[in-house]
């Protein structure tokens, strides 16, 4: 229920994101969500990546700084008011996202979303509660 | 204690040694270094004006500057033949200076680096991980030399591959390291990586110089690796590393001052400052044959420690290094020393001393930017506990210096290190 994603400090200068990603590629490991947060002089890339433990060593052999985090992927309806409504329940349980961001690829009619809380594991309880689906980490690879 | 005859010699007797020493070192030089028989003559200095060791103030003054002028060997003060070893510093800006040994100052060297390995129990039983530079760098043979005296064991790895460093470490046991401050925390960093229990190896002693560093940072290392940590000063002008050293105390370092005699001047005028003053060290040495030095401005700044050491050495010590009057910024009318950034980044929790201090003038107005290599225990996937974090830094520095400062969070490894020094400042202001 719960995702792991691997977040990765960047300075902000050209090119940078095209090093990283290409050190990815050359280990034949796919990305299957990212996003790209930035400050004024650095920003973090958080990405779902198909094999975790080899995109780890890869990056710490090439000195990337990265950071683990526990996050939920969550299905919310691809209809006008959907995310509006998934919102809706997730503040009815009080919870706080920190951040979110969203897979191209559809399951269904459904669009994915990823989104960080205070804590996974309570959160995704809560959220199926509410009737949410929360997806699996090989739902979210497979897609 | 290696040699207690010496490092416990009373006073009285230690200043009839000195002066002895300095007169006779003058009356040479004025005889054999035409560089310091004009230099008296300028200063209507004769041998014969120097009486004791009270006189030394008389004589004037020797600057880096000086001794580039006459490389290679303008300072020499015996017949070249006599000569059997040379070392230089790294002449980052123009010509190097030149150090040069005859035996009787290997032997000297031999026996000053023996007196600090001793200051941290090291005998004839250990293993010394030599990772000081062999070469035209001091540091490596330095430490060899001492060693060698003491009859410890040497690994002569030199400096880099660490990979390699750790594993001696383990094979051979290792129970003394010699290395920059900032290589031992980088190797910690690095055998974390590797997962290697570096403190598991039960090494004693450490013995960190050719940079200054803090006392943040020395319970840093000793944290992480287990051993005592001890600040080691030398420079090239002088022998090399052996000229003071810290003992068991861990508070000031003993200045040989049987061979080296140390003063502090005020910077500007020149004057001789009392004991516990701080201001720029001076060195004399007082028994080196092959390229003695009266009154060798250092540029490091410092104080002479009054009081005795509850270790029992008579050797006066002077205080862990302020920085350098030359590396010292004033930014905005502010001097800053680049180790007051530094304790001031080992205060805060998670922060490593991997830094570099940025120097512009954008218009008038000078701006410091301080870049901190982002490492594991406090990067976040959040940006707003980043840009928390670079704000903490900055209100302390802003809090203790008094500047404002622009921090910058960088990618780990991203500051060139280690292998030598730590560049710690890129002054990029055109002065001129």
């Amino acid at each position: 229920m719960i995702i792991k994603q691997l977040s990765i400090f960047l300075e902000n200068r050209s090119g940078r994101v095209n090093e990283v990603t290409s050190l990815l590629g050359a280990e034949n490991i796919n990305i299957r969500a990212l996003s790209l947060a930035d400050s004024s002089n650095f920003g973090v890339m958080r990405l779902i990546v198909d094999d975790l433990d080899k995109a780890i060593a890869c990056l710490e052999k090439n000195d990337i700084s990265i950071g683990l985090t526990s996050v939920i992927a969550l299905e919310v309806p691809d209809a006008p008011g959907g995310l509006a409504e998934v919102m809706r329940k997730i503040d009815k349980s009080g919870l706080n996202v920190k951040y979110m961001y969203s897979i191209p690829e559809k399951k269904h009619n459904n669009a994915i979303m990823i989104m960080r809380f205070d804590d996974a594991e309570e959160t995704a309880k809560k959220l199926e509660d509410q009737g949410l689906n929360i997806l699996k980490q090989e739902e979210v690879l497979n897609l | 204690m290696w040699n207690p005859e010496k490092e416990q010699i009373a006073p009285e007797k230690l200043r009839e040694e000195q002066s002895k020493a300095l007169i006779n070192q003058v009356k040479k030089l004025y005889e054999r270094v035409g560089f310091y028989r004009e230099k008296m003559n300028i200063h209507g200095i004769k041998p014969e004006d120097i009486k004791s060791i009270d006189d030394i103030s008389k004589l004037p003054f020797t600057t880096k500057m000086e001794m580039r002028d006459v490389y290679p060997y303008g300072m020499l003060a015996v017949d070249q033949k006599e000569i059997v070893e040379v070392h230089t510093s790294s002449g980052t800006t123009g010509k190097p200076v030149v150090g040069a040994y005859t035996q009787n100052d290997i032997d000297l060297w031999s026996e000053v680096m023996a007196r600090c390995l001793g200051m941290g129990g090291v005998d004839a039983s250990d293993t010394i991980q030599n990772m000081y530079g062999y070469g035209m760098f001091t540091g490596g043979l330095g430490v060899h030399y001492g060693a060698r005296r003491i009859g410890a064991n040497i690994l002569p790895v030199s400096s880099g591959n660490s990979k390699r460093q750790l594993q001696l470490m383990q094979d051979f046991s290792t129970s003394v390291l010699t290395c920059t401050p900032s290589y031992c925390l980088f190797l910690a960093e690095f055998a974390h990586e590797y997962c290697i229990d570096i403190k598991a190896l039960g090494m004693k002693a450490g013995f960190f110089g050719a940079e200054p560093w803090s006392e943040n940072m020395r319970q840093d290392i000793q944290k992480k690796l287990g051993l005592k940590a001890y600040d080691i000063y030398g420079l090239t002008e002088i022998i090399g590393p052996g000229v003071a050293n810290e003992c068991e105390e861990q508070n000031g370092l003993h200045f040989f001052e049987d061979h080296f005699y140390p003063e502090i001047i005020d910077s500007e005028t020149g004057k001789v400052l009392p004991d516990g003053e701080k201001g720029e060290l001076v060195i004399t040495t007082l028994t080196r044959e092959g390229t003695p030095l009266l009154r060798y401005r250092t540029r490091d700044i410092t104080y002479i420690m009054p009081g005795l050491c509850p270790c029992g050495r008579t050797l006066r010590r002077i205080h862990r290094l302020f920085g350098r009057n030359d590396d010292m910024l004033i930014i905005r009318g502010v001097n800053i020393f680049p180790s007051q950034v530094e304790e001031i980044l080992l205060g805060i929790e998670g922060v490593e001393p991997h830094y570099q201090i940025v120097v512009d003038r954008k218009g008038q107005l000078d701006s410091l930017e301080v870049h901190v290599e982002v490492n594991a225990a406090i990067f976040s996937d959040e940006i707003s506990r980043l840009e928390r974090l670079e704000r903490t830094i900055s209100s302390q520095i802003k809090t203790a210096l008094g500047v404002q400062v622009a921090v910058k969070l960088v990618e780990p490894k991203s500051i060139a290190r280690s292998e030598g020094k730590a560049k710690r400042v890129i002054d990029n202001r055109d002065l001129t």
